[in-house]
């Protein structure tokens, strides 16, 4: 009677993929960049956001968001899909804490998201969350954490990565400039560098948090994104006028 | 058996636990925490039957507390008082209630401090001053005779001292340590009287 309308959306290709996973992947890709950077005592999370319109009231639009005060969350996809994702996950931080008096680990909170995206891949009359995320976080021996789920339901841990539109170049920047033990300034740099790379409209379309043990998780004020856009620009300048002037001084 | 005291001030409200959890004749523990943090502005402070009070308590923070991640906002006392009043409500008339007496103490930057009293029974008031248990029989009317509004924390430190004293007198239980907690603009402090 219900057979054929509570099937399981997600079936086997004869080939052996599941297409409506990769087309939620397709969705990742389409949306907005977030960076994610683990430094020595520190992590960052820095994303892409749309410029609000004129009229809109810009605090309501949030790409960052806290899951508990020592977890918090970027995500790249459909922003609908990831407000569920993250009521659940909000919820499971408190309940965690409430059967065993301890807060969750990163990794416990990203296995758990990665465990609801996974359900939604498997199970009758629904289809995948649009959503990847990156999740900073410390856990409660104080060492910094960085995950990311996909909407496969798979998930890792990075030192350094990139989610949403042109993950790649940012990856590749990321690979290229990313060092162990970076201290607060270097790690917020580089993932500020790392999302101009993709970000045309510089500072007021961006947005970061800095997490460190001592004292938890900041927002960056747009002023201070803004002068550590300036700086960048400043030191590209600086580079730009250095290859310049290299073949002069050979040639002479 | 317990001793739970409550009273607002000029510009704060105090919460007053005893430290002592007595089964039949026996005292247990001397240095029980019998009250918990809301948000940085309500503080909740319980007596009753041992598992219940923390099992309801913490229940309550915790949701409390995920309502204010949820929405960047945080409950004000008399929202906090009213939900946790309908969660025992809705608990008393299931099988499985909680046998918890409460008072809510908080500050809000708007309506300033506030104190609420919610017995097992989930009646809901909000007092000037309150006391639960047996210590409501000694320390209600010291209050009554000694409360003014806009007292300063000196002074209701004061009826305080006067309410310990009459216990640690007349009532049959050895109550040897307090907690005063006071809930103001700054957020929630212990002091010594």
């Amino acid at each position: 009677m219900s057979g054929s309308y509570d099937r399981a959306l997600t079936v086997f290709s004869p080939d052996g993929h599941l297409f409506q996973v990769e087309y939620a992947m397709e969705a990742v890709r389409k949306g907005t960049c977030a960076v994610g950077v683990r430094g020595k005592d520190v992590v960052v999370l820095g994303v892409e956001r749309k410029t609000a319109l004129k009229l809109q009231e810009p605090r309501t639009v949030r790409k960052i968001n806290m899951l508990d005060e020592h977890v918090y969350m970027a995500f790249a996809g459909l922003t609908a899909d990831a407000r569920v994702l993250i009521n659940k996950a909000r919820i499971e931080c408190q309940s965690h804490r409430l059967t065993v008096e301890d807060p969750v680990s990163i990794e416990y909170i990203t296995r758990y998201i990665a465990g609801v995206q996974q359900k939604y891949t498997q199970s009758g009359g629904r289809r995948p969350f649009g959503v990847s995320s990156l999740l900073v976080g410390f856990d409660i021996d104080r060492t910094p954490k960085l995950y990311q789920t996909d909407p496969s339901g798979i998930y890792y841990a990075w030192k350094a990565n990139a989610i949403g539109r042109n993950a790649k170049i940012v990856r590749e920047f990321l690979e290229k400039n990313h060092q162990d033990d970076m201290n607060k300034d270097e790690s917020v740099k580089l993932t500020v560098k790392a999302l101009l790379e993709v970000v045309q409209t510089g500072a007021k379309n961006i947005e970061v948090v800095v997490m460190t043990a001592d004292q938890g998780a900041k927002y960056l004020a747009q002023e201070d994104i803004a002068g550590i856009v300036g700086d960048i620009e400043k030191e590209k300048e600086i580079e730009a006028e250095k290859k310049k002037k290299k073949p002069l001084t050979r040639s002479s | 058996m317990e001793c739970l005291l409550g009273l607002v001030g000029k510009d704060f409200a105090i919460t007053v636990t005893d430290t002592s959890v007595i089964r039949s004749i026996t005292v247990l523990k001397h240095n029980e925490n019998k009250s918990r943090e809301l948000n940085p502005h309500t503080l909740l402070a319980f007596c009753g039957e041992p598992g219940d009070t923390i099992n309801f308590a913490e229940f309550i923070q915790k949701n409390i507390k995920l309502y204010g991640i949820r929405n960047n906002v945080e409950l004000s006392p008399h929202a906090a008082a009213n939900f946790t009043r309908r969660e025992l409500a809705q608990a008393l008339r299931s099988r499985s209630s909680y046998q918890t007496n409460m008072l809510v103490a908080g500050y809000d930057a708007q309506k300033g401090p506030s104190l609420f009293w919610i017995d097992y029974l989930a009646a809901l008031v909000e007092v000037p001053f309150a006391a639960h248990g047996y210590c409501a029989y000694y320390c209600l009317s010291i209050m009554d005779r000694y409360y003014r509004k806009d007292m300063d924390l000196e002074e209701a430190k004061d009826v305080i001292r006067k309410c310990i004293d009459e216990l640690q007198h007349r009532f049959i239980i050895n109550l040897p340590r307090f907690v005063i907690q006071v809930v103001d603009k700054d957020g929630i402090r212990e002091i010594q009287l």
